[in-house]
């Protein structure tokens, strides 16, 4: 037990730091992200550059601040994790309550689409929504909330199938509940957990993926700073700076890393049967 | 084991007809299909003239219906840019991408397999904990930016490795492990987990029991018997593979369809985006189809619902 909790706190303040750096990036950051210099372009970690201060993490192509733009980067990724989250994780379960709840014709059509999406590999889903409404940030939180609703839909629904006909339920169905308050007080708070953990599971999946589209030129565009673009950048000078790809993958792994350490503990001690 | 043949067969079917919608969307979620065809000159006239002939004035289903005519015939249309057949392309490009995923699920499964067995022979001990904290530190790194540094490593610092290009069994290596990393994290802690399944269980105990070596209790009881799911969830991380197969393929210039998908979206080249979209999609689904009929017939504990 205490060995999870170590894992769970490692986790925790792995995860806190990036979000801490990607609140306050304007704050913390020590330069300005887009501000160029050409005459300090490639520089490497820890070079001082004469009346304008050191780069930690060297500069890029433009002589921009690889530290400043990995911490607006935070921001950018952590925005855009968070927000295609929630939306998916909402959808997800509104669509696993009526699928479970309803039954039916309703309960068909939507696995037969929660199917059709599984069969379909997330990247082309990906490739397909970008050729069609061209890449931008917004685009992205599309892509990636349409990607993820399945998951919560399929275990929400089947958590409903199973709790239908539970003697809580049923009991306060009998006490003349309504179908809103029997969802709203009973259903949802019994599921919360479950909901919580695959939130966590799909934030540290949502992040890889963020900085994938990004990279293959599908996600968020320049000149704004995030990993993906990064790495997509630094992919060029690949042979002259290794700092530049290393440092935005090793900003990705970590927050990741932080993220999957935290769900993990979280299934240990939450919902130990649930498989993801 | 008939009816559930035809219904699996028919599910496929509904998932066909579902892409097909979203690919015929593609095009149609742009807005205006005319004005992404034709240049930017096309004067108005010319542009009524091209919808008409291509028939964009009918209604939406109308449309659907005859797309989908045209692409159960294999016909997609004509490349913008090359003037060849879509699906010609398509699948000019398919060997080059059959063999980099092959190559990679080769590797992945040579490493994952062994690392989870070790694992959940050696559970709580310093060789599992070692291979698991691999495992997760493989989850959590985007398999891209290993490709990246892989690159960086073999092929810039240490000129071991061609840096891109497909041809000897040189270029294969760095991008059949980067793909192969996609997948090799989580079929090591499947492995893993299923291994120890299979190691509680009461035929294990009896083999044991009638005093085999541990090595024969290993690899002739426990060992075939943890292999069905594993082998399901290698088929499963197809789709995973598949995915990764466009990454791998721009960072490598592999010459496959993932990469010419990515060019074609950046070209606007609508028809070879379809053609890809879907080629992949069906294939991808026919073999699940397979495997699943493949694991009910080897499995006879499954039941068929």
């Amino acid at each position: 037990m205490r060995s999870r909790h170590g894992k769970l706190v490692v986790g925790i303040v792995l995860v806190s730091f990036v979000v801490f750096f990607g609140l306050f990036a304007d704050l913390v950051s020590p330069h300005d992200p887009v501000r160029q210099n050409l005459g300090a372009k490639l520089m490497p970690p820890g070079s001082y550059e004469r009346g304008f201060g050191w780069h930690l993490l060297g500069t890029d192509h433009f002589g921009r601040d690889i530290l400043s733009r990995l911490i607006h980067g935070a921001r950018v990724s952590l925005f855009i994790t968070a927000t295609a989250v929630v939306i998916s994780g909402v959808l997800g379960t509104l669509v696993g309550l009526v699928s479970g709840f309803r039954g039916g014709r309703v309960d068909d059509l939507l696995m037969r689409i929660t199917e059709v999406q599984l069969a379909c590999p997330f990247i082309l889903l990906a490739l397909a929504v970008a050729a069609a409404l061209r890449p931008s940030l917004r685009n992205t939180v599309i892509v990636l909330a349409v990607s993820g609703w399945v998951v919560y839909a399929k275990v929400v629904r089947s958590r409903v199938l199973s709790l239908r006909d539970s003697e809580f339920i049923v009991a306060a169905r009998a006490l003349g509940a309504s179908g809103v308050r029997l969802v709203a007080r009973h259903v949802l708070p019994s599921m919360l957990s479950t909901c919580i953990v695959l939130a966590t599971v799909e934030a540290a999946r949502m992040i890889i993926l963020e900085s994938a589209l990004t990279f293959l030129g599908l996600g968020v565009q320049p000149p704004q700073a995030s990993w993906g673009g990064m790495l997509r950048d630094g992919k060029l000078y690949i042979s002259a700076a290794w700092w530049y790809t290393t440092f935005p993958g090793l900003a990705i792994m970590l927050t990741v890393l932080g993220i999957n350490v935290v769900g993990d503990s979280l299934r240990d001690l939450l919902d130990p049967r649930l498989k993801v | 084991m008939r009816a559930y043949l035809f219904r699996r067969l028919v599910q496929s079917l509904y998932v066909v007809l579902g892409l097909s919608g979203l690919v015929f969307l593609i095009l149609h979620l742009t807005g205006d299909p005319a004005l992404v065809i034709l240049p930017p000159y096309a004067t108005a006239q010319e542009i009524a003239a091209f919808r008409e002939k291509m028939g964009f004035n009918d209604p939406l289903y109308t449309q659907y219906l005859r797309f989908l005519g045209r692409a159960l015939r294999g016909d997609f249309g004509a490349s913008f840019l090359q003037g060849v057949p879509a699906l010609t392309l398509i699948l000019e490009r398919m060997p080059a991408t059959v063999e980099l995923a092959t190559a990679a699920i080769v590797f992945a499964v040579l490493l994952a397999v062994p690392a989870g067995m070790v694992a959940a022979l050696r559970k709580d001990r310093l060789l599992d904990y070692a291979s698991m904290l691999l495992a997760l530190l493989g989850q959590s790194m985007p398999a891209f930016w290993l490709g990246l540094m892989l690159l960086m490593f073999f092929s810039v610092k240490l000129d071991l490795l061609p840096v891109s290009g497909r041809g000897t069994l040189a270029h294969l290596i760095l991008p059949a492990v980067t793909l192969g990393s996609f997948v090799a994290a989580r079929i090591a802690r499947l492995t893993r987990s299923e291994m120890l399944e299979v190691l509680g269980q009461d035929f294990v105990r009896t083999a044991r029991a009638k005093g085999l070596t541990e090595l024969a209790v290993v690899a002739k009881h426990a060992f075939k018997n943890s292999l069905v799911p594993v082998v399901t969830i290698v088929a499963l991380e197809l789709g995973t593979i598949l995915g990764g197969a466009v990454i791998t393929e721009t960072i490598f210039s592999w010459p496959g369809v993932g990469r010419l998908m990515v060019d074609s979206i950046s070209e606007r080249d609508f028809p070879v985006v379809q053609a890809g979209v879907f080629v992949i999609a069906v294939v991808f689904v026919a073999i699940n189809l397979v495997v699943d009929v493949l694991y009910a017939y080897l499995d006879p504990r499954i039941r068929y619902t």
